[in-house]
């Protein structure tokens, strides 16, 4: 247990001992070397780590303890001790036995540890090498010959371990049990062939497993894509956020010569604490992919595009959109300074409200429920709930840090968890969660159901709540009528700042509603602007299916929406702004290239409401972010939003604050009919695997590596009924078209089958064009 | 005007020559000797060796261990010794080092081991020959040669890449990627043990 931990619990009785001749005092409970820590004094270790449970696996931390003039016959490791009062500790720096002891270990760790410094890729930044340094013995005196692995084991298409390194500290295999809950990989044999293994048949395919190369205090696992890659030297590391999910990790990105090479987990207690999921940490090649745009392109009269020059493809730009009916798709994946941009620019450019982030399913319950509807829940809420329901949401595949936070009191204190879903996922079974079993479209009832719930409850609701009519309504009436804590946690990075930003079409910055007249009276004073449109806009799927002459397209990727939104879009005039080729650029007519997130600045807002700011990695980049295209797009049109810079955004959404005013009600929705399936049939449920088929993730081969197969999972009477058995060809299918896929028998609601929603040969809107809540057809293949 | 042009010896902490301690001074013929005597030394110097090279037509041996252009030197068996580990980089004072290291693959083998330099870079515009290099390198693939024409007429050609630097394939050699000398590993390369190439790694370079 950590010492914030500890010291955040009220009333914890207070130790005091003396290290060193220094008293200190601590927490009851904290241990002997964090103790130490606190006074400056480093006892070198490799097992320890603070969020883990001690282990004393590599006895590198001995110093001599003595409790009230009684001393421990022998050095004692001060990892896995608590301190008492009375206790006197010797560490290396006073103690001769203790520092004896210590190099005596060191020097047993290092009888079968190989002299391939040169070749690892921990060489300078190891702990090991390190310690070797300060607290080992200059010279070997082993003379024997050293045991010897087959290496490097590739444990899966991503960590390689070298079992010659290992000193079998046990970090990873404890990460894997407490942490993750993914025990794949474990401590083999005994004694001197001691050895970390994992098991014959099953890979180390955990959605964590990048945390266990970067605890490991050796050489033994290694990450494959930044297998020899550079030496810490090379690298510039910069602080960064996570781009891909709303759990709102700390980042640190290391970059050489310009080209980001690995990303690692950054420390903050208050969100991902040390840890991050292997998306985070692996998927970050498609800011170096082929189809980057580097250049504007404009449309020509043969349908071709062009390279142009900025001043040329801003004209053209503008020409299409001066006086044009317009929209703006913002996409869920822009920084807060950048959907701020956009939300200006659609009013007093463009003077419109058309204008949505949401690229994928949504309602107007959903925008009412958004804008109406304040969420408070936090990581430290679930840290301290007795109950956690989560309503249309799999933490671990739609907000990985969300799960590690929410398993981390499963294993601790063995918390209550609800899961309203059509099946029990892996990450619901290792939650051990209260499954109430339920077919898409029927969440309300299975909402209504939830009782106990207390005011230290959390209730967490996913974005795919909005796909059922009635849920949200029956989530805020939850929430109201028990005190629990409400979170509503998207599955994209900049939703929730794009709806801080007021990039929505009933909402302006700082949650302020349009319908309100002394909100828009507020807003048109910061801008100094005459007035605001009035009227709220139009949807995503509004814009897309409306008569509007022109749109402004951030990063939306049309087949995230419906299948015929590309061929609705191709109809208008489109300025594209976008990082890659894609299947809006092939329709625009303008072309703008931005910044990926490691070359610009901005911040995204986690599903907390925390805002995660980060600076570009990439020394030299152009930090050419949306708002400053948008914004020289409005000088332009000549109704400028004046926001040059990233910076100058930030500044003006900070001085605009949030709308301290009243605010509505959120109106209840009453949900519609349940759908009835024959014999043959089944309700449609998906949602998105953490690894999958997601744009962001190409290029990264070794990540795609571990991503879980494409199943359809039916339940066992279905199974029987259709006489197939696990793994056999299943085929689903509807008017639009079909899914083939092995099957999987898994703890299912009866009427429903589960298909991936975007994973290989398995993308629901290009193969049935629906995403859940519709009927199919299933048939053996 | 004038007196400040002057040397201002001074300033610079020295004494004015003292004009009377200067050799020739006396004009008078009674001096013509002394003259003669100078330039006995000139004379003499006359019937000795020819200090003088005419580089480039002649080039004259360095000194044994004189820091030259570097070369990467290949294992008997035509591996490249370099496992791209960069300490050279790291131990390069002028930062002129640069390298990137690779894994050898399956059929695909560039040095024993698992490791190899993909890239290998010496920038000798910034290079300035300590030889920190060579002592970093654990593996004795780096070294210096005695070659010290190195000038040439642009900047890019003075960044010499892994093929400019890789030692020539010797007689018995065979040019990498090969697989390593059958039941070896890369613990019996560094020990010297391999000394040729095998007929299953390649056709080996004759002389």
């Amino acid at each position: 247990m950590s010492i914030q931990e500890l010291s955040t619990e009220q009333a914890v009785e207070m130790i005091t001992c003396v290290i060193d001749g220094f008293e200190v005092t601590v927490p009851k409970g904290t241990l002997v070397i964090r103790a130490a820590e606190k006074l400056g004094i480093q006892i070198p270790r490799f097992c320890d780590h603070p969020l883990l449970a001690p282990a004393g696996a590599c006895r590198q931390c001995l110093v001599d303890i003595e409790i009230n003039g009684r001393a421990f016959p022998k050095p004692q490791a001060s990892c896995t001790i608590p301190v008492e009062n009375g206790m006197v500790v010797k560490t290396q720096l006073t103690s001769p036995v203790a520092d004896k002891a210590q190099k005596g270990i060191m020097e047993l760790l290092l009888i079968n540890h190989p002299l391939d410094c040169p070749v690892c890729d921990k060489g300078g930044e190891c702990p090991l090498q390190n310690q070797a340094m300060s607290n080992g013995r200059g010279e070997s005196r082993f003379e024997g010959v050293k045991r010897t692995f087959e290496k490097p084991v590739a444990i899966s298409s991503q960590v390689l371990l070298d079992r010659e390194r290992c000193v079998l500290c046990a970090r990873c295999t404890r990460f894997s049990e407490q942490i993750a809950g993914d025990p794949f990989i474990t401590l083999n044999e005994r004694g001197a062939l001691q050895q970390v293994g994992i098991y014959e048949d099953e890979p180390f395919d955990s959605y964590y497993s990048g945390n266990t190369v970067q605890i490991c205090p050796v050489g033994a696992l290694t990450g494959t894509s930044y297998r020899f890659r550079a030496r810490p030297f090379d690298l510039v590391s910069t602080d960064s956020a996570c781009e891909h999910c709303a759990s709102g990790c700390a980042m640190r990105t290391d970059v050489r010569r310009g080209k980001t090479l690995r990303r690692l987990a950054g420390e903050d207690a208050s969100v991902n604490e040390e840890w991050n999921c292997d998306k985070g940490r692996w998927a970050f090649k498609y800011e170096v992919a082929k189809n980057r745009i580097t250049t504007p392109l404009i449309r020509d009269a043969n349908g071709q595009l062009q390279e142009a020059s900025w001043p040329e493809a801003l004209a053209a730009a503008a020409a299409g959109l001066k006086d044009a009916r317009a929209g703006v798709l913002v996409g869920g994946r822009a920084t807060v300074e950048d959907a701020y941009g956009y939300s200006k620019f659609a009013r007093v450019t463009l003077g419109t409200n058309n204008i949505d982030f949401r690229s994928r399913s949504h309602s107007d319950e959903e925008l009412d429920f958004l804008s109406t509807v304040s969420t408070n829940a936090t990581y430290k809420d679930i840290d301290n709930a007795d109950h956690v329901v989560l309503i249309n949401f799999e933490p671990e595949d739609e907000s990985p840090i969300v799960f590690l936070r929410i398993y981390k009191q499963v294993h601790k204190r063995a918390i209550k968890v609800t899961s309203i879903a059509s099946l029990a996922s892996r990450g619901s079974e290792k939650l051990n969660a209260n499954l109430v079993k339920t077919a898409p479209g029927n969440e309300v009832a299975s909402i209504n159901s939830v009782t106990d719930l207390t005011g230290k409850s959390v209730v967490l609701v996913g974005e795919r709540a909005s796909e059922t009519q009635g849920a949200l309504s029956a989530v805020a009436k939850l929430v109201k009528e028990s005190g629990a804590k409400l979170g509503w946690v998207p599955r994209r990075a900049g939703e929730r700042g794009a709806i801080a930003a007021g990039a929505m079409p009933n909402s302006l910055p700082g949650n302020r509603l349009i319908s309100d007249a002394a909100a828009r009276v507020d807003i048109a004073t910061a801008w100094a602007v005459d007035s605001l449109p009035s009227a709220t806009g139009l949807s995503t799927q509004e814009i897309i299916n409306s008569d509007l002459q022109a749109v402004v397209i951030g990063g939306v990727d049309p087949m995230d929406i419906s299948p015929d939104a590309k061929l609705k879009l191709s109809k208008k005039f489109i300025v594209s702004l976008e990082i890659r080729q894609s299947d809006i650029t092939e329709i625009a007519a303008v072309v703008l290239p931005v910044a990926a997130v490691v070359e610009k600045s901005g911040s995204f807002v986690d599903w907390q409401g925390k805002v995660r700011k980060f600076e570009a990695a990439v020394e030299q980049s152009l930090n050419r972010s949306d708002v400053r295209i948008i914004s020289m797009l409005a000088d332009e049109i000549g109704k400028p939003i004046n926001l040059p810079t990233v910076k100058s955004a930030r500044v003006e959404l900070e001085s605009i604050g949030n709308w301290d005013g009243a605010k509505p009600e959120m109106k209840s929705t009453v949900s519609n009919s349940t759908k009835s399936v024959g014999p043959e049939e089944a309700i449609l449920s998906s949602w998105r695997n953490l690894l999958d088929k997601g744009s962001l993730q190409d290029g990264e081969e070794n990540l795609a590596g571990t991503a879980r197969g494409s199943v359809i999972v039916i339940s066992k009477s279905r199974a029987s009924y259709l006489g197939v058995k696990e793994n056999d060809l299943v085929r689903v299918s509807n008017n639009y078209g079909a899914v083939t896929l092995p099957c999987a028998i898994g703890d299912i609601e009866e009427s429903t089958v589960w298909v991936p929603r975007n994973s290989l040969n398995s993308q629901l809107i290009r193969n049935l064009g629906v995403v859940s809540n519709s009927v199919v057809k299933v048939a053996k293949a | 005007m004038a007196d400040e042009l002057l040397p201002r010896h001074e300033e610079f902490g020295l004494a004015k020559a003292d004009q009377s301690k200067v050799p020739i001074t006396d004009h008078s013929s009674a001096s013509f000797p002394k003259q003669l005597l100078g330039f006995w030394v000139t004379f003499k110097t006359m019937f000795k060796k020819v200090n003088t090279v005419q580089y480039p037509e002649v080039k004259e041996p360095t000194a044994e261990r004189f820091h030259g252009r570097h070369q990467l030197n290949r294992h008997p068996d035509g591996l490249e010794k370099c496992i791209g580990c960069e300490l050279c980089a790291w131990a390069c004072p002028a930062d002129a080092i640069y390298v990137e290291g690779a894994d050898n693959k399956e059929g695909e083998q560039f040095s024993p081991g698992e490791r190899y330099g993909k890239v290998y870079q010496i920038n000798y515009l910034r290079c300035i020959f300590c030889g920190l290099c060579i002592e970093a390198c654990p593996t004795r693939a780096l070294t210096m040669t005695n070659e010290y024409e190195l000038a040439d007429s642009t900047r890019g050609k003075l960044i010499f890449e892994k093929d400019d630097l890789l030692g020539p394939l010797r007689a018995g050699m065979v040019p990498p990627p090969h697989p390593m000398y059958p039941n070896t590993d890369d613990g019996n390369y560094y020990r010297g043990e391999v000394t040729g190439s095998h007929p299953s790694q390649g056709v080996a370079k004759d002389d």
